[in-house]
């Protein structure tokens, strides 16, 4: 049953990665990127992580996919009239790494590693409370530091789009 | 149970198929959201080991590579807005100013 289930996300998860890449419209794109995402979540959900699952959708897809569309919608802009005149090595080296990738990965052998070799760690009471105790003591300074970037990028992204703000006229366009 | 082998075959096909989308496509929009597919691909393989491992630790460095992710977006859409003020434009062949 979970076999089957992961197929099918696999599957889906491809799919729509493909088309995110291969279609011309960008808010096709963005929209089968949302698709994704979901499915992403049901592969967490089957790997016993259902706080990031929750996360997952929240964060991506109802914040970061929103904005997304949002840019999309303001700037307006046309279909892709084609791919980059480079699209024919981009494609050849891309599946190159990827059968490398692939390869070094068999080659190294951990597919064959018992996965209940492995000792359990602490037992951990639930997946949401084990998360936050994780953040909360081991992982405190990485948590700030998590937190300064997401203010310096508010700031960034203040300064970088909003206009004239060191006091300059406006370009034409 | 998946075996642990899966779930890092399809995190690389799905890396692949984003480095192969910033490779290809000329739209800057584009571009970041290859971008977010190949994070997504590092979130798999950080939950697939965690969840092998038996550690939760894989799981709260979701929460970073989160939080770096949606910094990049912020930062990248709002200097797609900057130069689309500018030039009118989310061509990356267009956009060459710097370019020797």
């Amino acid at each position: 049953m979970t076999l089957v289930l992961f197929f099918y996300f696999a599957a889906v998860i491809v799919a729509t990665a493909i088309l995110v890449v291969a279609l011309h419209k960008p808010i096709y794109s963005a929209l089968s990127l949302l698709v994704m995402f979901f499915h992403v979540a049901g592969l967490f959900v089957l790997l016993d992580a259902e706080f990031i699952a929750a996360v997952q959708i929240i964060v991506y897809a109802g914040a970061i996919l929103v904005l997304y569309l949002f840019v999309l919608m303001l700037l307006n802009v046309r279909a892709d009239e084609g791919y980059h005149q480079q699209f024919r090595i981009g494609l050849i080296v891309g599946l190159a790494v990827l059968v490398e990738a692939i390869f070094v990965l068999g080659q190294s052998g951990f597919a064959d590693r018992d996965p209940a070799a492995v000792p359990p760690a602490a037992p951990v009471p639930g997946n949401t409370e084990g998360i936050g105790r994780a953040l909360y003591t081991t992982y405190l300074f990485p948590f700030e530091v998590a937190s300064l970037i997401l203010l310096v990028a508010m700031i960034g992204a203040i300064i970088l789009a909003k206009k004239g703000i060191f006091g300059k006229e406006e370009r034409g366009r | 149970m998946v075996p642990l082998s899966y779930y890092v075959i399809l995190s690389a096909i799905v890396f692949f198929i984003g480095v192969i989308g910033v490779l290809i496509r000329r739209n800057i929009i584009i571009l970041l959201l290859s971008i977010e597919l190949m994070l997504n691909a590092a979130n798999i393989n950080f939950v697939a080991f965690s969840h092998y491992l038996k550690t939760i630790t894989g799981q709260v460095f979701v929460f970073f590579v989160l939080t770096v992710a949606a910094a990049e977006v912020v930062i990248g859409l709002a200097i797609l807005i900057a130069l689309y003020r500018g030039k009118a434009t989310v061509n990356v062949e267009e956009v060459n100013l710097m370019k020797w």
